[in-house]
């Protein structure tokens, strides 16, 4: 269970958002919407504890998290499966060939994963950023814009993953996206919850 | 963190400029100064420990950008912050890597590059021992100055005048002990003042970057 309780988050030093609250069940997803700039991606990164928030709480059980964001983290130099091995073996995960040949073909990375990861298309980065969420095995993530240059395609298999693995495990996610994943799950609009620019009155996070 | 330290150096290696850019330097550094300085060989032997340490100085300054930098720009740094890895951790093993690609290298070829300078003959043991005990303080300080520098864009010269006051003690200590050596004296001193700056250095400063890697993710 994710609760989120009076939460205001703040980027650059600007209050962005606040007030914002909401509850993800076990097996269910929760699409962020809102135009560019109101908040998502500040608000992603609150919950997955990369900035303090201002104020109000996040509750999730405890290294159960996990972060995706707009960039991939993928390693030109190293191959297709050399870095879904070294994300694994960060998050400790005990992994035999098997779970990588699973989890590489639910992404369609098969026939490239010994490919290094430099000469991949923009999509099929994409593709293989995602499927180190497959591999680390967190209960919650936080997605931003996850279907970034992928094609039609690609976005079914991800969100056929994302319900049919992820969710059916009794995973979470929260996921900030503009498209239309054509996944059962509850949409929250940001718009109403922005936070009025000088909100905080004046603000010492210049001396922080 | 192993993990970490093992994907770093395969890095290293396949991206090139890890382990032969820092050691290259060093011996172009070294193949000049008799070329600045000229033949004499009492004068070089005189100023072979303080050319020979400043130039590991400078060859370590080199590749220290790289350490944060890259994982910054494609994204690795911020899911490495949220993943059950402690950034502490992960400075360490950044330092480590940093180490072995840099000083590891120079220490072993500084010898050779000694005789290039006509070092005294005496001299050859503390050069190996100082380098040894005083490079990995030299990449714990840079991987914090890196840290410092994160997220700035074209934070290279920004992150030598950071670094390069902090890496003092390291080159008095390390050049003395080496002098001391060639004058055939006790450099027992030295070498364990040398050896205190880098474990200060290992003990504290990998808070000290994980916190301002903390700061500078927000």
């Amino acid at each position: 269970m994710l609760t989120v309780q009076g939460l205001a988050c703040a980027r650059g030093g600007v209050p962005v958002l606040r007030e914002v609250g909401f509850q993800v069940a076990k097996g269910q997803a929760l699409i962020l919407r809102g135009p560019n700039g109101v908040g998502k991606t500040t608000l992603l990164r609150t919950l997955a504890g990369l900035q303090p928030a201002l104020e109000g709480s996040v509750d999730y059980p405890e290294d159960d998290g996990a972060y995706a964001s707009h960039a991939d983290g993928v390693k030109a130099a190293l191959s297709v499966s050399e870095n879904l091995a070294f994300w694994a073996d960060v998050y400790g995960v005990v992994w035999v060939s098997p779970t990588l040949q699973g989890v590489l073909e639910s992404f369609d990375l098969v026939d490239l994963q010994d490919r290094l990861a430099g000469t991949l298309s923009a999509g099929q980065k994409r593709r293989l950023g995602l499927a180190r969420l497959g591999l680390i095995n967190r209960k919650v993530l936080f997605l931003d814009e996850p279907t970034v240059s992928l094609d039609r395609f690609s976005v079914k298999l991800f969100a056929d993953w994302l319900q049919n693995t992820h969710l059916a495990h009794g995973g979470m996610a929260v996921i900030a996206t503009h498209i239309d994943l054509g996944i059962d799950a509850p949409e929250l609009d940001l718009t109403p919850f922005k936070a009025a620019p000088d909100a905080q009155g004046g603000s010492d996070e210049a001396f922080l | 963190m192993i993990a970490l330290l093992r994907r770093d150096l395969r890095l290293a290696v396949r991206a090139g400029g890890g382990f032969g850019l820092g050691l290259a330097f060093f011996l172009i550094v070294i193949v000049l100064v008799p070329f600045g300085v000229g033949p004499e060989t009492e004068i070089l032997t005189r100023i072979a420990p303080g050319i020979l340490w400043v130039a590991s100085l400078l060859a370590a300054l080199l590749s220290l950008d790289r350490i944060f930098a890259l994982d910054y720009e494609d994204g690795s740094l911020a899911l490495l912050a949220t993943s059950p890895l402690p950034l502490e951790g992960a400075a360490l093993m950044k330092a480590l890597a940093h180490w072995i690609s840099t000083g590891l290298p120079l220490t072993i070829a500084a010898p050779a590059l000694g005789f290039l300078l006509s070092l005294a003959p005496e001299a050859y043991g503390f050069l190996l021992m100082s380098l040894l005990i005083g490079t990995p303080a030299l990449s714990m300080i840079g991987t914090f100055g890196a840290a410092l520098t994160v997220g700035l864009r074209r934070g290279g010269l920004l992150l030598s005048l950071l670094v390069l006051p902090l890496y003092v003690p390291t080159l008095i200590f390390g050049a003395e002990a080496v002098r001391r050596g060639a004058n055939g004296l006790d450099a027992t001193g030295a070498l364990v003042l040398l050896g205190a700056v880098t474990a200060g250095a290992f003990a504290l400063l990998p808070f000290a970057t994980a916190a301002t890697l903390r700061i500078n993710l927000r």
